[in-house]
This record gives structure tokens, C-alpha cells and sequence, in this order.
């Protein structure tokens, strides 16, 4: 085990991946000579070379659309996004090629892409730096939406999206670059189909993701504290989602809060209380309930961010009405 | 008579009435409701399609947009497969699910059929980039209109390949209207060539109703695009004869503007010039006419045979198969 952070576990991911397939290359806006505009790939560039790692002009559409035609072209692009918000510059390229090409050519083009970006508030960046659109993009067949919270995850889901014959967003929150923890010293390519139970309880069911991850399971030893022994359910992939995980849960606990750092309505909360409503109403012993983003743009104001994203006492208020 | 110039403009005329009559055909196909949705006619347009594919190669990448029968036609593309596509049947190009929009080839490297104006460039510089990375001596042939030069991705996409000096061959057929907007009213300044100067390549208008000059420029520039020059931009000046699409009803221009411009059509045009240089007779006309009525024939009994896809096929092709 060596100690290491969430920021440097991606970065080893990008250097492994880089380092057994040449296919592989990266670009995006300063991920080469700046480092990064997180840090992920500080060092890249005097390692792979301006080949590989690629700065690009401020064109999101452009660049990312460019991944689609060298993915098609036989290569294996990895392109960064700065933040969710500016990849609504490139949504078109998403949503009407990437997503859409494989089906459109009948199964002749498939597009074996990765997009990372950044998602999530918590660091005071205000309406235009702190969305969580993961959700969004989950919504739309022929993407896979992956959201690492753990080092491991950090570390080894980017090789496996890579291997995967299609496009793959993966979603790294904001708040979890420092986020600095033990990390086995062979990990390696994770899954990216399962959801994982992160804490096991008989109380109620968790489903968290991302950036929610931590604090669900903060939330859930205050609940320990109190007596209430919650089970917690990293989702890990948003689409297709592990619909199965959920459910099992469910049925072993009867009961279900639902974190979600998305606004309330039509969001990822919405669709997994939906699906427990339909495959699962009545192993349940109370209503779902929902902590979700407050209905507003992303405040700057430290206290007004908090109290518009999920805390753990949001969560815990949460599951004391569940539990009853 | 039979010399290399004679054979090319033979061979540029033969494709450009073959897409003519193509089309004619179809807009019959789609009055008889065999064909549905939205279909975009390029008559007049030929010239283009035809002069851009004599000079591109087999293994040069295409990517194209919606008014693309044309393109798909005189890259290779069986025409059988192309209209079964617009029947919607698994013997189409794109299994039945793209439709005339949509039209796709793995095989002859045709990447759409894109139906969002400027929307095929960005993938065409990625395609290009990746024949650079992979040292392949390709050039990605990338077709649009001019409505697409009023979209950011055409900006963007023609600094990006400018700046990595990508071999991009962008090829934009201004036929002076963005569906029934005149280019004059969308555009500041409607030099297309000059303002795709102004990103640091090489750039000219070509008389896109001249299928030899359009052959002749497409060359030239895929020379100097192999050469490592970087990407090339021409703007091919051409008209369409008919309304946007089948839902059009042309309020947006005058009988006589067409009239004017049905003056220069590209085959009249090519066709007497082989006659007056004594290059063509009435009897190589009667058979390539004949040749292509036989064609589309075929084509339509083979789109009209094609299989229906059963409908518990509706989410293949989502996600890949896996072995």
C-alpha cells in the first residue's frame, strides 16, 4: 500500500494506459504544458511528448469532435474537458456523433472514446464551474457515464473505459483531487459494469456517487452513532446503471435515500426511485426519500454553496424519516 | 479522342448523370411514398461530387452532410445499398436506420450523412489526425455547405487543422443558400475562399459547375495537402436546381434566378464541350444513359427486395456486440 491521492491515481492511470497501447493519446485545454488545469497530468508532456499530449486551442467541439473522427480513424483518444459546464460547448459532438454513430451506421462505426471532465460543486466557482450534469449524459443511449470516488477507482477505470468499444464519459468530482488515502500497490483496471456496496448495513439503503460518496458514508456514521446501521451503495456507473445492486439492497433493507448532487427534477434520483417504484414498491417499508441539489444556479458564497449541495446532516434527516 | 483527358471528362460526365437521374428517380420514389422522411436533392450540384471523387483516393476518408446521395454515389457506394438505405431495408447502407441523411460505409470509408450543419467537420479533423499520428499518406475529404461557415465548429475546426497542419481537404459547396436563407443575408462577407484564408491555409473558389475544374482543384489541392502542407479549403460555387427539400415550397427566390443558373447546368455544360471537341456522340450518350436507367432498376428492384429489420432488432447497434 502507498499513500497517494485521488489526483495522482488518475495521473497513473493516464500513464499506464499511455504506456502499454500507442493508440493512446490525450488532449485538451492546457494538459500538456500547464499540467492540467487540475494537475491530473503534470508531467505527461516531458514523458509521451506533444504527440500524445496535446494541447488544444479553447474549441470544445472541435477538439472533442476531433476524438470521435481519430477514435473512427483506429486511435484511442482520452480528451479532457475542463468542467462539465464547458462541455456543453461539445454537446452536439456527444450527442449527435458519439452517441449516436454506431446505431446511425448500423453497427459499422463504433466510437471507442473516453471524455474526462470535472463535475460537482464544493469549491466556490459559482453557476458556471460547479454543475453536476452527470445525470444529463446518463440519460442519453449509446454513452457510458462512469463516476470514480475512490483511489482505486480513480486509478483503474480509465483502462478499462479505453478497452471499451464505445464512447465512455467519466465524471471526476472537484472535490476529491486531494482527497489523499492508501492505494494498493498493484491496482489496477477495475470493472466499469457493477455498482459496489461500500458499507454494509440492515437499516436502510444508501445509493451515492461521486462527490456524494463521502459524505453518504460521513452521513452514515453519525447514523452508526445513533444506532441506525445504514448500507451504502457507490453506483460507480450511471449508465447503464446496476439496476440489480439496487434492488437487492432494497430488498434486504426495505428502506431507501437516494444522494444525488444533481438537481431534484428529472435527475438520476428521479430515474433510480422510479425503477424501485416499479420493480420493488413493496419490499419497500417507507417512502424513497431524496437529498438532492437545491433547485438553484450554484452560489459563490461558501455558506449558500453548502447549504445548496448534500450534506451529511441532509442525509441523516434523510434516513431518520426512512427508519421512522 | 481516347486520351486521358477524354476518358476523365467521359467518366466525370457518366457520374454526374448517373446522380442526375438518380435523383429524378427519386424524387418519383419519394411522391410514391417508398422513400420518407427528410431527403435533400443535389441536381445541379453534380459537378461537385463528381469532380471532388475522381480526385480523392480509395482509401481518403469522406465525410459529408445531409444532400449527400451524390458524394455517396460517385465515391463507390453501390447505389443499391444507397436507396435500399433510403427504403429503410437491411440491405441499406446503414441497416434501414440512418435513412437519406445517413448514409455510411465502413467499407469505401464514407463517414456520413451528417444531418447537423458543420457538425461532420470536427470528426473529419479527427480522422485526419489520426492518419498523421498513424503515418498513414491520407487526406480526409470533408464536404459541407456554405450554410455551415455561419457555425462556430467550421471556425474552430478550420484553426485546429490549420494549426496542426492536418491533412484536411475541406471542401464547401456554396450553392448561395442556407436551406432558404440567401448567403447574403447570413453572411457578413460572403468570400468564403477569403475568409477561410484568414486561418493560415490554402484557399480558392472554383466554378463548381465545371466538373473538370473542380476535378482539377480537388488534385491540385491533395497534392499539395500529401505534401504535408497542411489543410486546403475550396469553395465550389455551385446552385441547386431544386427546392432544400421535398417540403419546400421556394419562397425564398426567384423563378429567374433558377432559370439563370440552369444556363450553367454542369452536364449540358460538359456534355457539349465533349461534342464540340468531338469527344462525344449521340451514341455514348443513348448508352450511358441506358446503362444508368439499367442501374437504378436494379436498384430499385434490390431495395424493394430488401429485408425488412425485424423489429425485436430495435436496440441492437446501441452498444457494440462482443464476440
Amino acid at each position: 500500500m502507498t499513500k497517494t491521492t485521488y489526483r495522482e491515481a488518475l495521473r497513473e492511470g493516464l500513464r499506464e494506459a499511455l504506456k502499454e497501447d500507442d493508440r493512446v493519446f490525450m488532449m485538451g485545454e492546457d494538459v500538456g504544458r500547464y499540467g492540467g488545469c487540475f494537475g491530473v497530468s503534470l508531467g505527461l508532456l516531458e514523458e509521451f511528448g506533444p504527440d500524445r499530449i496535446r494541447d488544444t486551442p479553447l474549441s470544445e467541439s472541435a477538439f472533442v469532435g476531433a476524438g470521435i473522427g481519430a477514435a473512427l480513424g483506429g486511435l484511442r483518444p482520452i480528451v479532457e474537458i475542463m468542467t462539465v459546464n464547458f462541455s456543453l460547448l461539445a454537446l452536439d459532438q456527444i450527442m449527435n456523433n458519439a452517441a449516436t454513430l454506431l446505431h446511425m451506421s448500423g453497427g459499422a462505426l463504433n466510437v471507442p472514446l473516453v471524455i474526462r471532465m470535472t463535475t460537482g460543486a464544493g469549491r466556490q466557482l459559482a453557476a458556471q464551474h460547479s454543475h453536476s450534469l452527470e445525470g444529463w449524459y446518463a440519460h442519453i443511449p449509446g454513452l457510458k457515464v462512469i463516476t470514480p470516488s475512490t483511489l482505486e477507482d480513480a486509478r483503474g477505470m480509465l483502462l478499462t473505459a479505453l478497452r471499451d468499444p464505445d464512447p465512455v464519459l467519466l465524471f471526476e468530482h472537484g472535490s476529491l483531487y486531494n482527497v489523499s488515502e492508501e492505494l494498493a500497490d498493484d491496482a489496477g483496471a477495475v470493472d466499469i459494469e457493477r455498482a459496489a456496496v461500500r458499507r454494509s448495513g440492515k437499516d436502510l439503503t444508501i445509493t451515492a456517487y461521486g462527490g456524494t460518496l463521502r459524505t453518504a458514508l460521513a452521513a452514515a456514521d453519525d447514523l452508526a452513532a445513533q444506532g441506525i446501521d445504514a448500507e451504502v451503495i457507490d453506483l460507480r456507473v450511471l449508465r447503464p446503471l446496476d439496476e440489480a445492486a439496487i434492488l437487492a439492497s432494497v430488498t434486504r433493507t426495505h428502506r431507501l435515500v437516494i444522494v444525488d448532487e444533481g438537481w431534484r427534477s428529472g435527475s438520476l434520483s428521479a430515474e433510480i426511485a422510479a425503477r424501485v417504484a416499479e420493480k420493488a414498491l413493496y419490499e419497500l417499508d417507507a417512502p424513497i426519500e431524496r437529498v438532492c441539489t437545491a433547485e438553484v444556479p450554484i452560489p459563490y458564497a461558501k455558506q449558500l454553496e453548502e447549504a445548496a449541495i448534500p450534506r451529511p446532516a441532509d442525509i441523516v434527516a434523510a434516513a431518520k424519516r426512512a427508519v421512522g | 479522342m481516347n486520351g486521358p483527358r477524354a476518358k476523365q471528362r467521359r467518366e466525370l460526365l457518366r457520374q454526374m448523370i448517373r446522380i442526375r437521374r438518380f435523383e429524378e428517380r427519386c424524387v418519383e420514389l419519394y411522391s410514391a411514398a417508398a422513400i420518407r422522411g427528410f431527403m435533400h436533392l443535389c441536381i445541379g450540384e453534380e459537378a461537385v461530387a463528381a469532380g471532388i471523387m475522381h480526385a480523392a483516393g480509395p482509401d481518403d476518408p469522406v465525410v459529408s452532410t445531409y444532400r449527400e446521395h451524390g458524394h455517396a454515389l460517385a465515391r463507390g457506394i453501390p447505389m443499391e445499398a444507397v436507396l435500399a438505405e433510403m427504403y429503410g431495408r437491411t440491405n441499406g447502407c446503414s441497416r434501414g436506420r440512418g435513412g437519406s441523411m445517413h448514409l455510411f460505409d465502413a467499407g469505401h470509408r464514407f463517414y456520413g450523412g451528417n444531418a447537423i450543419v458543420a457538425g461532420g467537420l470536427p470528426v473529419a479533423v479527427g480522422l485526419a489526425l489520426a492518419d498523421r499520428m498513424s503515418g498513414r499518406p491520407r487526406a480526409t475529404v470533408c464536404l459541407f455547405g456554405d450554410g455551415a461557415v455561419a457555425e462556430g465548429e467550421f471556425h474552430e475546426c478550420l484553426n485546429l487543422a490549420a494549426l496542426w497542419r492536418l491533412p484536411v481537404l475541406f471542401c464547401c459547396e456554396n450553392n448561395l443558400y442556407a436551406m432558404g436563407t440567401a448567403i447574403e443575408r447570413a453572411q457578413a462577407e460572403t468570400d468564403l475562399a477569403t475568409r477561410a484564408a484568414s486561418y493560415g491555409l490554402s484557399s480558392w473558389a472554383v466554378d463548381g459547375m465545371d466538373a473538370v475544374a473542380v476535378s482539377e482543384a480537388a488534385e491540385r489541392a491533395l497534392r499539395s495537402i500529401r505534401g504535408g502542407s497542411g489543410p486546403c479549403f475550396l469553395e465550389l460555387r455551385t446552385y441547386r436546381f431544386r427546392a432544400h427539400s421535398m417540403y419546400d415550397p421556394e419562397r425564398y427566390r426567384d423563378k429567374s434566378e433558377v432559370q439563370e443558373w440552369k444556363r450553367r447546368d454542369p452536364i449540358e455544360r460538359m456534355s457539349t464541350l465533349m461534342r464540340d471537341e468531338g469527344e462525344l456522340g449521340d451514341r455514348e450518350i443513348a448508352t450511358i444513359e441506358s446503362e444508368v436507367d439499367k442501374e437504378i432498376r436494379n436498384a430499385i428492384a434490390a431495395a424493394e427486395a430488401g429485408p425488412l429489420e425485424p423489429v425485436e432488432d430495435l436496440t441492437r447497434f446501441v452498444y457494440s456486440e462482443r464476440s
